[in-house]
Parts: C-alpha cells; sequence; structure tokens
C-alpha cells in the first residue's frame, strides 16, 4: 500500500494537485505534510495547501515549467514513504458545559453518558491536524472516539462564539471566529485560534497534535 | 490623507492580495480585478504591491486635502474632480482641498481609485488587502464607511519618480485593456452575433477543464459550455454564483476536501455553478468542472450582477500567452508612461529657454 502510485494532475493554468488513492489515513496523511515541507522549498512555488488525502501546490505559470514540477512532485512522494510524524503538540485548555458549551447536555444525551463523562473522554483524547481551511486557523481534526459521535443541530446558529469547540458528525473543531455553525457546542476555550498580527497566524499547524484540557466544568 | 465624505455600500482598500497562507486557511485576497489595479498604481508611480481603493457601487465621494495625484481605472463611474468630468485610465492631478466623485458604473462592476503613496493602512500578514470574510485586513477588515479618514503612504516605485506624474504636473491616458469584449478572436464565427438588437451580451472567459469534467453528463457538458450563464445577485468577493441549466453528475461520488483556487468552477449539489473569487475559503469538497484561466479572472470581476457569462473551452498553452499578452501591455502602459515623461520634461526645458 505504502508504493501507491499518486495521481497528478493539473487544476486550472497555476496549480497541479497531488492525489494519494483511498482510503484517507493518518500514514498517508503524514506523507502529504512530507512532500509539502519540501515543496515549499521548490524556487517556482507560491502556495502548497495539504487537504485530505491529496495536496496542491501552485506557481506562476510563465515561470515555472509543470511538468517538471509533475516529476518533482512524485520523486517527492517516494521519497516521502515512511514520513516520520511532524509537528508539535498543541494543549488547548477548555471550558466544559454552562453558557460556553450550551449542547454539552445534547451531546451527553445522545451519547449515553453524563455530561462529565463526555468532557472526560473528549480531553482524553489526541486529534490530529490533517489540514487547515474553511476559515484562517480552522483545523480538521482526526481522532474523535466513535463514542462521541454526534449529528449537527437541526436549525444551525446564526452565530458561534469565537473559540467554541464544537462536534459534527465523526468530527470535533474549533471556531477560530464567531459564524454561523451547526456543529454541536461542548465548549470554548480563551485561545486564539487565528491572529493576523502573528505570524505564524495560526494556533495549530497541519500535522500537530492536539490535547484539549478541562479548565473548568459546568456539569 | 483622504476623506471619504460618501463610502458608498462596497468601497475597501485592497492591493495584489496575501500570497503564503492558503495552507492556514487564510485566502490571498486583494482587488477581484488586479490588472486594473496594476495600471493605476503605474499611473501614480506606484509600487505595484500599493493598495488602493476597490469600489463596487455608486456613489462615492473622496476629499483631498492636499494636492497630490491619482487614476481611476477600472469600469467607467462617470467621474468627476472638482465638479469636472474625468477620464478613467488617466493620470489626474489633484489640488488641495478638491473631491472626487464617482457616481456609478454604466458597464462593467468595479472601479479602483489609486493614490500617489498608497493607501496607507497596517499591512497584516504582509498585505493591505480587506478580508471581510475574516474580518482583518484594509480598514479594520471591514467596508469603508462615511467620514472614514485614510492616511497617504508612502508607496513609491523606485525609479518612477517621474516629473510628468507631480502633483502640478497636466493630466495624461493610457489605453485600457481590451475589457468585457463580448466575442474573442479565436472562437468559431457561429458563436458570435447571437443577439438580436437590445439584448446585453454575455462575457466570454476562457476556461480548462476541471478534474471533474468528466463526472458530469454529456448534456450538462454542453449546456456549461453553450449556456449564457447569468451571475446572481447573491455574488460576492468570495464567489460569484451563476444560474442556468442544472448541471448533472453521471457519477455523483463524494470528494475528500482539497484545495480550492481563485477562478476554480465547482458544482454543489444543486447544479448550479460557482465561480470561486480572491476571498473564497482555501479549501472545498464539491466537484470542480473547470478553471477559469488566471488572465480572465479580471474579465469576469467585471461582470454586472444579473449579467451573462459564457464558458469559452481553453488550454494551458492558451492560458499561458494570454498572460503573456497581459504582461507586454503592461509593459506598453510603462512605455506610454516614460514617453509621456520625457515629453513633458522636455517641453519644460523649452519653456524654460523661452522664459
Amino acid at each position: 500500500m505504502p508504493n501507491s502510485e499518486p495521481r497528478i494532475f493539473p487544476l486550472g493554468d497555476e496549480a497541479l494537485v497531488c492525489e494519494a488513492p483511498p482510503p484517507a489515513t493518518l500514514e498517508v496523511q503524514r506523507r502529504v505534510w512530507a512532500v509539502a515541507a519540501l515543496a515549499h522549498g521548490w524556487a517556482p512555488v507560491r502556495e502548497v495547501v495539504p487537504g485530505m488525502n491529496n495536496l496542491t501546490i501552485t506557481f506562476d505559470p510563465l515561470a515555472a515549467d509543470a511538468a517538471a514540477l509533475a516529476g518533482a512532485l512524485r520523486s517527492a512522494w517516494r521519497d516521502a514513504e515512511d514520513a516520520p510524524e511532524a509537528g508539535s503538540e498543541v494543549e488547548i485548555p477548555v471550558v466544559y458545559g454552562g453558557p460556553d458549551g450550551p449542547d454539552l447536555e445534547a451531546v451527553a444525551g445522545h451519547c449515553g453518558m453524563a455530561p462529565a463523562d463526555v468532557a472526560a473522554r473528549h480531553a482524553a483524547g489526541v486529534y490530529t491536524v490533517f489540514f487547515l481551511g474553511f476559515q484562517p486557523g480552522f483545523a480538521y481534526l482526526g481522532g474523535l472516539e466513535p463514542a462521541l459521535h454526534t449529528p449537527r443541530r437541526r436549525e444551525p446558529r446564526l452565530s458561534v462564539p469565537a473559540g467554541s469547540v464544537g462536534i459534527g458528525g465523526e468530527q470535533t473543531g474549533i471556531y477560530p471566529a464567531s459564524s454561523p455553525g451547526g456543529w454541536q457546542l461542548i465548549g470554548r476555550t480563551a485561545l486564539k485560534l487565528f491572529d493576523p498580527a502573528r505570524n505564524p497566524p495560526t494556533l495549530l499547524m497541519p500535522g500537530d497534535r492536539v490535547r484539549f484540557t478541562i479548565a473548568e466544568l459546568h456539569a | 490623507m483622504i476623506e471619504v465624505l460618501r463610502a458608498g455600500l462596497l468601497t475597501t482598500v485592497q492591493d495584489l492580495g496575501r500570497p503564503g497562507y492558503r495552507h492556514l486557511g487564510v485566502a490571498t485576497g486583494g482587488a477581484l480585478d488586479a490588472l486594473s489595479l496594476e495600471v493605476g498604481n503605474r499611473l501614480v508611480g506606484n509600487r505595484s504591491d500599493a493598495a488602493g481603493l476597490e469600489i463596487t457601487f455608486g456613489p462615492v465621494a473622496l476629499r483631498f486635502p492636499r494636492a497630490t495625484r491619482i487614476a481611476i481605472t477600472g469600469t467607467d463611474f462617470g467621474a468627476t474632480l472638482g465638479g469636472r468630468p474625468v477620464w478613467s485610465w488617466w493620470s489626474l492631478p489633484v489640488a488641495a482641498g478638491e473631491e472626487l466623485v464617482l457616481n456609478g458604473a454604466k458597464r462593467g462592476m468595479r472601479a479602483y481609485v489609486c493614490v500617489a503613496g498608497g493607501i496607507d493602512v497596517l499591512p497584516m500578514l504582509g498585505s493591505r488587502s480587506t478580508d471581510l470574510a475574516a474580518g482583518f485586513g484594509g480598514l479594520a477588515g471591514r467596508a469603508l464607511k462615511d467620514g472614514d479618514r485614510l492616511a497617504i503612504g508612502a508607496s513609491f516605485a523606485p525609479g518612477r519618480e517621474r516629473a510628468a506624474l507631480d502633483p502640478a504636473a497636466p493630466a495624461f491616458g493610457v489605453k485600457a485593456p481590451v475589457w468585457c469584449n463580448f466575442a474573442l478572436f479565436d472562437e468559431p464565427h457561429h458563436r458570435r452575433g447571437r443577439h438580436a438588437d437590445g439584448v446585453a451580451w454575455a462575457v466570454p472567459v476562457r476556461v480548462l477543464r476541471g478534474p471533474e469534467y468528466d463526472s458530469f453528463t454529456p448534456e450538462a457538458q454542453r449546456a456549461f459550455w453553450s449556456d449564457e450563464w447569468q451571475l446572481t445577485p447573491n455574488s460576492n468577493r468570495m464567489g460569484f454564483r451563476l444560474t442556468g441549466t442544472p448541471l448533472v453528475r453521471t457519477n455523483a461520488q463524494d470528494l475528500l476536501s482539497h484545495a480550492v483556487l481563485p477562478g476554480t468552477i465547482q458544482v454543489p449539489p444543486n447544479g448550479q455553478p460557482i465561480v470561486l473569487m480572491s476571498d473564497a475559503q482555501t479549501t472545498g469538497g464539491y466537484p470542480k468542472i473547470g478553471s477559469v484561466i488566471r488572465a480572465d479572472l479580471w474579465k469576469l470581476a467585471q461582470v454586472r450582477l444579473t449579467g451573462g457569462v459564457r464558458f469559452v473551452e481553453s488550454t494551458p498553452a492558451t492560458a499561458r500567452a494570454a498572460l503573456q499578452e497581459e504582461r507586454a501591455y503592461l509593459r506598453q502602459i510603462d512605455a506610454a508612461i516614460a514617453m509621456h515623461d520625457e515629453r513633458y520634461a522636455s517641453q519644460r526645458l523649452r519653456a524654460a529657454a523661452n522664459a
């Protein structure tokens, strides 16, 4: 499986996509991050954007040779087999329940456990940042244990406060900015997930591992 | 400084955007019609990364307390300076206290106002562009309001300090890009002149097939290239939502999240395509039927709400050639400004000799 060749194809006139065959696994994603780290250093490359099981590079079409870049992606992918674990560990203190986590009770009801257990089990997990997107600093986290999977709210909220920690289906995540949203909100962190005055501007980077800690519990 | 007397409905500070942060979910942003901004900055002697104002709806009124030089590019907004009508695509001297009014667009959608030295807001992540969706950059991350004051910077281009661009030097114009042509030169003949009199023409933009093009039905593929797509009023700096024949897929397989870019044409389950623009999110999951070529994005930016768009199939070679043409056009602008400057300098010499 690790030797399966990626598919490389153009996206418009200034990007190439390198896509691994399914399924999406943490092992493949590690390879995506390793190739991304290499591609960042290639002269004509402007952006390197990891997705789920894939990555996209953009370049100046007048300066770059797309065929050469495709070849470079292919060999980088080969070299990135058995890429070591990358990224850092980030701890995110969360106030669970109460006004900061208005859906904690509903999630507890759905999962058939006490609200305090939902918080404890959510905080016991280690989550991996597969990639960022949707909003500046929004991390797609893998690793939510199946016992905590909860469908989204039937009525999305018009405004979810920044820092809200939620569960949406099989995923958990943190809203970096106040926005509409349909996830079940179980808590909130005071950490800033995105700050354009900082560099890097995001708290989380692709490949990071996230641990939630219980700062307070209102249950 | 610039005093914003009337801000209009959607006027924002924009430059050429903030590349390098898409992997963190940060859009590149920047002027939708970047070519107009590039020419505007040249006409006032700015560096190409200087910020200007992107104006979407008039009327907009700006007052310049000190003498300076400005340029209006993009579409014609029926502008007046100190009460006199002024041309777009001209380098215009402004006297202290003069007022610039941009009334409204008759054909296109967006105008750009560049001022000598550039709009000086605090750069965020290397750019002064306003990201309205994320609420940062530009002036406090928002559109301008009546009563705002904008600082003017010192973003002059080294080597572009020209006498002809002094606040006291006379106005002069350059050639506008051939924008919003209603036919492409290399298009098959039958595609031109389909409209009877009085019906608006659809603007052709060149498109490369997207990675999921083949997953659409033959009917959908045909409709994609032959329909006139209407730009819905629900369009904004993040995306242009089009309406027409619903585009159906033969294979509705879900996609894993992947990067998307300005120009990417995605088709959500309702079959109505969305062309992503400067402020769009950085990743998506909808199938991509095509991508507008880079060199035609600014034309699309000038299509009016409810206006028509046609997609013309293109090739990577054509996309490259179109970008090269764009670069050549900008070099022509540079040459025209240099020639004008020489002529102005020799006129002044002669005047001094005769005095």
